[in-house]
């Protein structure tokens, strides 16, 4: 995680503006393009550039790592009642809990810091991206699935060819709640030591500090907004192909 | 060939209960009472010939899609035996069944069923990807299948970007294109308007008569069994009342329930001309045209209505078998018997009135 940070610092902020703003224009249309380019530009401006990009680092990893945890938990519980009855009153738990209190036993785990916060992140946020997958599949119309054993089907074929890209607009729904509930856990988590813009928010916090505070909030609030955006914009683009 | 017997099917919790009250001639809404379980099949059995077209009629309820889905296991059946090409279908381990459904049945489902997310061309080679058929072939195979439904030149829109004909030719050619022996349609043009259902009809009928398949079709209309002229099946409260051609069950009725079911069928396009044909009557004379014996009453109105009174039928070899009269046809539309007074061209002199004469003498 560091190392990944470390790399996108020591790149030129100019560059990786460009870079992102080319990919967002790729995936999302040169309006989301011109929104990316435009919002980080204000960030870097703003000098919360390196504590953004350590923001950026912790939410895409914990939301790829609650993808990769949530995605197959959520395949499961729409593909068998008895996985979807243990998950759900787990996924009420984890998302009506506190989200500090993640916090407490992730640090004898991992220890203070980023490694930590990341554990957090993933417990608050892969409940959607649950909830959502298993949604989606169960509300894949009955005729559709029962044409996919007509034909003959396999389990997998079933799920890979037919369930999971009926799916999908509901499974990237899942994601972008994912990916937006860990950025409103970044705060939370500067509280042991993850870096970035909750620190930033969090410093300010305990100096009463009102303009750093309000522009750290806005940072994260900009970020929240093309990050949301984006992923809703590939999500529509996904459906639509 | 299908030959199923003895099926039954309950749904609910307490199956065998509910079986066995079954089979002690309990009736469905004591079942129901008592199980809270829901009787869809009580001793179905049915035979479809290869080739043949067998539309299972009834109305909602009745089991009509349950027996389809039995046929194929979609749904499995509570007891009975089912027999498709020789092979026994309840005895199937998944795997077998599976392979069984890829080799034997194409499908067709009322909602089209297509897979939103490709495009048609992809849909009908669903079939055949699943099967493991290389892309160049499968292609192939798609590609004449959705020209057999005229749906060529299609092959890159998304179901979406179809009319719901159009959908539903892409359904069929994704049935089609499997080249399975046997179609199961259920409801297949039952969200078509009636003007495009009144086309696939006629194309299913045409295709049928091409491609030789078996063909059990379940629909909730009778006209529209009618018009595809197969066999038909009437089911009611899951099971099958009546099962024979359509002028048969319009002929003679099993039960009040049939008939009046078949009390709004356009009588024109069931009665065939042979059936309504006066076997004693001599045709007339002249170089009129002539009726083929499995003309539709319907077919023949035309005709009737030009040449003389009374023409003269033909069976399938060219052998003349009676005359069919405008009176004899006028009295099967009105659905009345017709009386025992013979038509006026061969009246007898003594009956002869005169006004009539003098209009024969002066014509």
């Amino acid at each position: 995680m560091g190392g990944l940070t470390g790399a996108l610092q020591a790149a030129p902020p100019l560059l990786l503006i460009a870079v992102a703003a080319v990919l967002a224009w790729r995936a999302a249309g040169w309006r989301l393009g011109l929104l990316t380019a435009c919002g980080l530009l204000f960030l870097w401006d703003l000098g919360l550039w390196t504590p953004m990009l350590a923001t950026l680092v912790l939410v895409v990893l914990s939301t790829l790592a609650a993808v990769l945890v949530g995605l197959p938990l959520g395949i499961a519980a729409a593909l068998s009642r008895r996985v979807w009855r243990l998950t759900s009153p787990c996924l009420d738990l984890m998302q009506t809990m506190p989200s500090f209190v993640y916090l407490i036993p992730a640090i004898p785990f991992f220890g203070l810091g980023a490694v930590s916060a990341c554990f957090a992140t993933v417990v608050f946020a892969a409940p959607p991206t649950v909830r959502l997958t298993a949604l989606g599949i169960l509300q894949v119309p009955h005729d559709v699935t029962e044409a996919a054993d007509a034909f003959g089907c396999t389990a997998w074929q079933k799920l890979v060819k037919v369930q999971l890209p009926n799916a999908l607009p509901t499974i990237m729904a899942g994601i972008n709640q994912t990916i937006m509930l860990a950025l409103s856990m970044v705060v939370i988590a500067a509280m042991i030591g993850a870096g970035g813009l909750g620190r930033e928010v969090w410093t300010a916090i305990q100096r009463l500090e009102t303009g750093r505070g309000c522009q750290a909030g806005i940072a994260i609030a900009v970020l929240a907004v093309i990050l949301d955006r984006v992923t809703n914009a590939m999500a529509r683009r996904m459906q639509a192909a | 060939m299908i030959l199923a017997e003895g099926l039954r099917c309950v749904f609910g919790a307490r199956e065998r209960e509910a079986l066995s009250m079954l089979r002690a001639g309990e009736s469905r809404t004591a079942i129901m009472e008592r199980t809270g379980t829901v009787v869809a099949l009580d001793d179905v059995g049915l035979r479809v010939d290869e080739g043949e077209l067998l539309v299972v009629m009834g109305l909602s309820g009745s089991g009509k899609s349950t027996l389809l889905r039995c046929l194929n296991r979609l749904v499995t059946p509570s007891s009975g035996s089912i027999r498709v090409a020789g092979q026994d279908v309840m005895a199937m381990g998944s795997r077998e069944l599976r392979r069984f459904r890829r080799r034997t049945f194409g499908m067709v489902f009322q909602h089209f069923a297509l897979l939103a997310h490709r495009t048609v061309l992809q849909n009908v080679e669903f079939g055949l990807e699943i099967q493991g058929v290389a892309r160049r072939e499968r292609r192939r195979a798609a590609e004449q299948a959705l020209d057999l439904v005229g749906l060529a030149g299609w092959e890159d829109k998304r179901p979406g970007q179809l009319s719901g004909g159009m959908k539903q030719r892409a359904g069929l050619a994704r049935a089609l294109a499997a080249d399975a022996s046997i179609l199961l349609m259920d409801e297949a043009f039952g969200a078509l308007d009636p003007l495009i259902r009144h086309d696939m009809q006629a194309e299913l009928v045409a295709l049928q008569r091409r491609l030789r398949k078996t063909i059990v079709f379940v629909s909730h209309d009778l006209d529209e069994a009618v018009a595809l002229g197969g066999r038909i099946a009437l089911m009611m409260d899951g099971a099958i009342v009546q099962d024979g051609t359509a002028e048969s069950i319009l002929a003679a009725p099993a039960t009040p329930y049939v008939k009046r079911f078949v009390a709004h069928i356009d009588v024109s396009s069931v009665l065939r001309v042979a059936t309504l044909a006066d076997r004693s009557a001599t045709p007339p004379r002249g170089s009129w045209p002539v009726l083929q014996g499995d003309m539709t009453l319907r077919e023949a109105l035309p005709l009737l209505a030009e040449g003389p009174d009374g023409l003269a039928v033909q069976d399938e070899a060219g052998r003349t078998i009676g005359v069919l009269s405008r009176r004899a046809a006028l009295a099967a539309l009105a659905r009345q018997p017709l009386k025992e007074e013979p038509a006026w061209p061969s009246l007898s002199p003594a009956s002869r009135s005169p006004s009539y004469a003098t209009a024969s003498s002066i014509g």
